[in-house]
């Protein structure tokens, strides 16, 4: 075998957010493997206390762009669950078109304008060619799709980024007859472009396999917002448990936490859901694609892309039922029935598990909060994954550029916000854990 | 003497100049030349709301920009990015270390026009939020800050280089955007 020697520090592209690859290879064996998360912390930890409870949410939808709606509901569940409000019928419907107008538009972001390219060998979704037939329905489904969820997102939340409708207690403003029409209008139109994606996706014959556990808030029917977190291994863990359950790693290069189980790494997100929650899913959703689900269980990284495509359907169906089925009328926002206390959001963001944490005074102020991200929780495992990829490739002597692609592809395939992940990092000082 | 320097600066006085009287409204009868606006975009400490809206905006205007647009840069979008020169660059996110500012005084010199996108690279807010922390907080984040080698206080755009337009908004506020980018288009005759 060749022993190669080797060193690639390379800024990742088509992420979500800030993050570097620094790789060094000495004699055909792997020195230095480090997936590196380089943005930059706006400390929000500290930010959020001493802040009225009732604008938290908005605050922490600025961690992320792309995620906020996803913090944004999880927050406000924490706070109402910190405060005592039962939110009403139609705002846990909302809540849950929230999620689904959010992952509509962020999945078809990521396999679209991030995953895509590379099945196609090309290097942005640009590049794709209008007058190839083919190429040329891709450029019009991936827009499409977006738009669709963007138009859920807008009517909902008031807006596909920060959302402006959804409270503390309820939603500012609902829907009107028209707007829920035209929803229902769009949504249906782009069903046959999401089968295209999905059926896409399925033909890929990119393939990392990868032996570890899946963990994700598990609901019958399937859910973004209720449930229990479920593991492949037989866990089972309440929400309000989960900080006993979840082991904070430091990773001393990067801005950003890495969480273990049972000293162990495991993954969170799209595929995690489907692996554990594929029988949930809306009776449509499984009937048209029968056969795609019997993929899953599966341990081929990049069935994450397949199964965010699933997961735009299951999204797709999910919205279109509620839609039909509800007239939208505008209500009071709850009222508090506690002062104070301390309260728990868990959600299944678009990437996987999120979890907020919220203490609350009786002047209506944060006294602290705590966060964690799924790409925190992805974080060790694409890690390990980049080593194993490079040690396979090394006896193809790989260029930098090829083992950059084929890092990167991999690492997109995990689908990682480094916007979310950077903010929540704890630091060993001298001896002493810093959280910040 | 690098001529450029007085070039960029008389284009910039014209853009702005440009944008008020065509505005938004003109720029869809107006017919391509043939040229392509040279362009970059660049995110740096923030959420990249604005970046997630301009995809958004790509749903409705990707036919209209694709024959327009020469990305010369945008890590979001592309592997193979080009720092060179370019008509505009669009910049979102405040600036929290010296190699951000290092790298948008590059991006100034190579920039005929620069935008600041969204409200932390216009006011520098909710990104510099440390800027304003109590002495405890302070104090709490200062292992981190030395660790990573922040600046003592993030900046906004304006505070390191010159800034030709500002876009606000938190995400930035699309009509404005759309009123800055069909202001350049016909700035740099891509139409007319």
């Amino acid at each position: 075998m060749h022993l190669v020697d080797l060193t690639l520090k390379r800024e990742i592209t088509k992420v979500e957010g800030s993050a570097t690859l620094d790789v060094e290879v000495k004699k055909g064996k792997v020195t230095r493997c480090q997936f590196g998360i380089s943005e930059y912390k706006r400390f929000y930890t500290q930010a959020m206390r001493g802040k009225a409870a009732k604008a938290l949410p908005s605050l922490l939808a600025r961690i992320c762009g792309t995620c906020s709606n996803a913090h944004l509901t999880c927050s406000i569940e924490a706070c109402e669950d910190a405060l005592g409000i039962v939110p009403s019928e139609q705002s846990v419907l909302m809540k849950h078109l929230t999620m689904y107008g959010l992952n509509i538009r962020d999945h078809a972001l990521h396999l679209y304008l991030f995953a895509l390219p590379d099945m196609f060998g090309k290097d942005a979704f640009f590049d794709f060619d209008e007058n190839d037939p083919a190429q040329h329905q891709i450029l019009h489904d991936a827009f499409a799709i977006k738009a669709a969820g963007n138009y859920l997102s807008i009517i909902i939340a008031g807006r596909s980024v920060h959302g402006m409708n959804p409270m503390v207690g309820g939603f500012m403003k609902v829907p009107t007859e028209a707007e829920t029409e035209e929803a229902i209008n769009k949504l249906e139109s782009v069903r046959p472009a999401v089968l295209r994606t999905v059926k896409l996706f399925e033909e890929s014959d990119f393939s990392f396999d990868r032996q570890t556990s899946f963990m994700a808030l598990v609901a019958k029917p399937f859910s973004y917002l209720n449930g229990h977190i479920i593991s492949d291994a037989g866990d089972f863990i309440r929400e309000k448990d989960y900080r006993d359950h979840l082991e904070h790693v430091i990773i001393p290069y990067s801005h950003a936490s890495g969480y273990k189980h049972k000293g162990k790494s495991y993954m969170v997100g799209a595929l995690a859901r489907i692996n554990l929650a594929k029988d949930t899913l809306h009776p449509k959703t499984k009937e048209t694609l029968k056969q795609t689900l019997e993929l899953f269980p599966s341990t081929n990284i990049y069935h994450n892309n397949l199964a965010q495509a699933v997961e735009i359907l299951h999204c797709l169906d999910q919205a279109v039922d509620i839609l039909q089925n509800t007239k939208f009328t505008k209500e009071p926002l709850v009222e508090p029935t506690k002062k104070e206390g301390t309260g728990i959001g868990v959600i299944e963001a678009p990437r996987g598990t999120l979890y907020h944490k919220v203490t609350i005074n009786t002047a209506g102020n944060v006294v602290e909060g705590d966060i964690i991200v799924p790409t925190g929780q992805n974080q060790i495992n694409i890690e390990q994954d980049m080593a194993r990829l490079i040690e396979t490739m090394l006896p193809e002597n790989p260029t930098k550029d090829s083992l950059q692609l084929e890092l990167e592809k991999l690492i997109r395939a995990y689908d990682p916000c480094m916007s979310c992940a950077s903010h929540f990092l704890k630091l060993k000082v001298k001896g002493a854990t810093l959280a910040v | 003497m690098d001529l450029g320097f007085f070039f960029s600066r008389r284009v910039k006085f014209d853009i702005l100049t440009v944008m008020k009287q065509t505005g938004i409204e003109h720029a869809p009868t107006l017919k391509p030349t043939g040229k392509k606006l040279r362009i970059g975009w660049f995110s740096f400490s923030c959420c990249e709301d604005s970046t997630i809206m301009f995809t958004e905006l790509l749903n409705d205007h990707w036919q209209e920009w694709k024959p327009l647009l020469d990305v010369r840069h945008a890590r979001v979008l592309q592997t193979k990015n080009t720092l060179d020169e370019m008509d505009v660059a669009f910049i979102e996110g405040a600036l929290a270390a010296q190699e951000h500012v290092d790298t948008v005084k590059q991006i100034r010199e190579l920039a005929t026009v620069v935008v600041a996108i969204g409200a932390c690279a216009v006011i520098g807010m909710p990104s510099a939020q440390h800027n304003i922390f109590d002495p405890a907080r302070q104090e709490e984040i200062q292992p981190l800050l030395k660790k990573f080698n922040y600046l003592p206080k993030a900046l906004k755009l304006s505070e390191a280089i010159t800034v030709d337009v500002n876009v606000p908004g938190c995400p930035m506020n699309e009509a404005k955007f759309l009123e800055t980018l069909n202001g350049a288009l016909k700035q740099f005759n891509i139409v007319a």
